[in-house]
């Protein structure tokens, strides 16, 4: 057993959410430092250059990269060999958030309740998702989302006939209809299989695999850099002005599912796909 | 094309203004995005005034990340236009002259464009360090109590945008979008 005080998991998230807010991971640094040099419109090419000078001025005058600096998705891999002290885990979750977005000057963007719309002024609460694994570690993992993007997400509960093409026209269909008020070039997450739910933590969970990394099962690989190929031959391009990089990369999840169910989620994230993982 | 354009932005101006035109806008422009436009619709509806003048002016979809000591604003990209399609329209019949944001806006939006000779720019999304440098002075004008949504008058020298739609109807998402589009190689 070993015991961890929550106050460690709100001082990390606070740094997280300020750091995920102004610093690309090493992985998307270099995809879209990679998508200048490919991309053969020269609007896009001219955009994709604006967005480098984006990101380091954001590094430097710590300036959020984007201004909706999201809602806070946080994933939390608990080892069952840790016991907590010092109070309630969420309640040190949702402290983490509103130290870092008060303190980090990052927006807050969140609403009390979906229809009164009122907003909370501190960015809490943040959407937690808990997994128990084993070992006595805790693995930490923020991923603030924004909602421009978030908005031309989708799931399609397709049937079992339909197959991998359905699968693969799901998800161009997604894409498709995202188009330019997704803030391309665009990160698609995929989530295949499960539950209606399930699909879309998958999808989700996706989108915070390093874009450099292929899932380990042969097919799957295959089906993510074939819809990659196919998506960028759409011509959305970047900031949806026409182009030849549409996506930075595309990263499917698969879970067992029902004898009478194909549920897929695409999950569409902006060039902005911000993640931070930590293991405590 | 690049041009350099100055607020207010007349009809004259906004017509001279063609879809794929890069624009430099320097002047005062105002803020406004979901919250804001449905307090002025309402307003509208009720008989109430505008807090802002919209004859020849230009809205900028945005809501800025809160600013830090001694700088104007914080990070202050575009949100997505279409959230305001349902508002546009009227305003764009009031006077209003020009848009700012990212994606598609409805047949309605763009018909109102044409109708009015108004215009529709994109500010490149998720640029919002770099667009907040253009940003020389911000002042909050109403709505307060709704925090990032409120609305401002914002001060901008040679803020960079595109013209996507324009007054004689013409649509730079739809056509540059062909023009890199490889059909045969999207098929399944």
């Amino acid at each position: 057993m070993r015991t961890i005080h929550v106050g460690e998991i709100t001082k990390n998230i606070k740094e997280m959410c300020i750091e995920a807010n102004h610093f690309l991971s090493q992985d998307m640094d270099a995809a879209m430092k990679h998508a200048v040099s490919v991309e053969k419109a020269p609007l896009g090419c001219q955009i994709l250059a604006q967005l480098q000078e984006n990101l380091q001025i954001a590094g430097e005058d710590m300036i959020p990269i984007c201004q909706d600096t999201g809602m806070a998705v946080i994933f939390l891999k608990i080892g069952q060999e840790v016991h907590f002290e010092g109070g309630l885990l969420e309640d040190a979750v949702n402290e983490g958030v509103r130290q870092g977005y008060t303190e980090g000057y990052l927006r807050k963007s969140v609403v009390k309740d979906p229809l009164l719309r009122e907003n909370t002024k501190d960015n809490t609460p943040a959407v937690i998702h808990y997994e128990i694994v084993e070992g006595d570690k805790v693995t930490v993992t923020v991923a603030p989302k924004g909602f421009g993007s978030e908005n031309m997400s989708r799931i399609f509960m397709l049937k079992p006939s339909d197959g991998i093409d359905g699968v693969k026209q799901a998800i161009l269909t997604a894409v498709k209809d995202a188009g330019p008020n997704a803030c391309p070039p665009m990160v698609v997450g995929v989530g295949i299989g499960g539950t209606f739910e399930k699909c879309a933590l998958l999808a989700k969970k996706a989108l915070t695999r390093p874009v450099n990394e292929h899932s380990e099962i042969p097919y799957v690989k295959e089906m993510e850099e074939e819809m990659l190929q196919k998506i960028n031959c759409l011509g959305i391009g970047p900031g949806g002005l026409g182009g030849t990089v549409t996506a930075l990369a595309v990263n499917v999840e698969t879970y067992p599912t029902h004898i009478a169910g194909l549920p897929v989620a695409v999950n569409i994230c902006c060039h902005v796909n911000r993640h931070v993982t930590r293991i405590l | 094309m690049d041009k350099h354009i100055h607020t207010p932005l007349t009809e004259e101006k906004a017509r001279e203004l063609r879809a794929g035109d890069y624009v430099y806008i320097t002047g005062t422009i105002f803020t406004a995005r979901d919250a804001a436009h449905k307090r002025m619709q309402e307003a509208l509806e009720t008989g109430g005034n505008l807090p802002i003048e919209l004859k020849d002016a230009i809205i900028y979809y945005m809501g800025p990340s809160p600013a830090r000591e001694g700088r104007p604003i914080g990070s202050a990209g575009p949100t997505t236009a279409s959230r305001m399609d349902k508002y546009a329209p009227t305003l764009l019949d009031l006077g209003l002259k020009g848009m700012i944001g990212k994606g598609k806006r409805s047949q309605e939006v763009r018909d109102a464009i044409v109708r009015n000779g108004a215009v529709y720019f994109a500010a490149v999304g998720g640029a919002g360090a770099l667009l907040s440098k253009s940003i020389t002075a911000s002042e909050l004008v109403a709505y307060e109590d709704l925090g990032t949504e409120a609305i401002r008058r914002l001060e901008v020298v040679n803020f960079p945008v595109i013209v996507v739609a324009d007054a004689e109807g013409n649509n730079l998402y739809e056509t540059a979008i062909r023009e890199y589009a490889s059909e045969s190689a999207c098929e399944l």
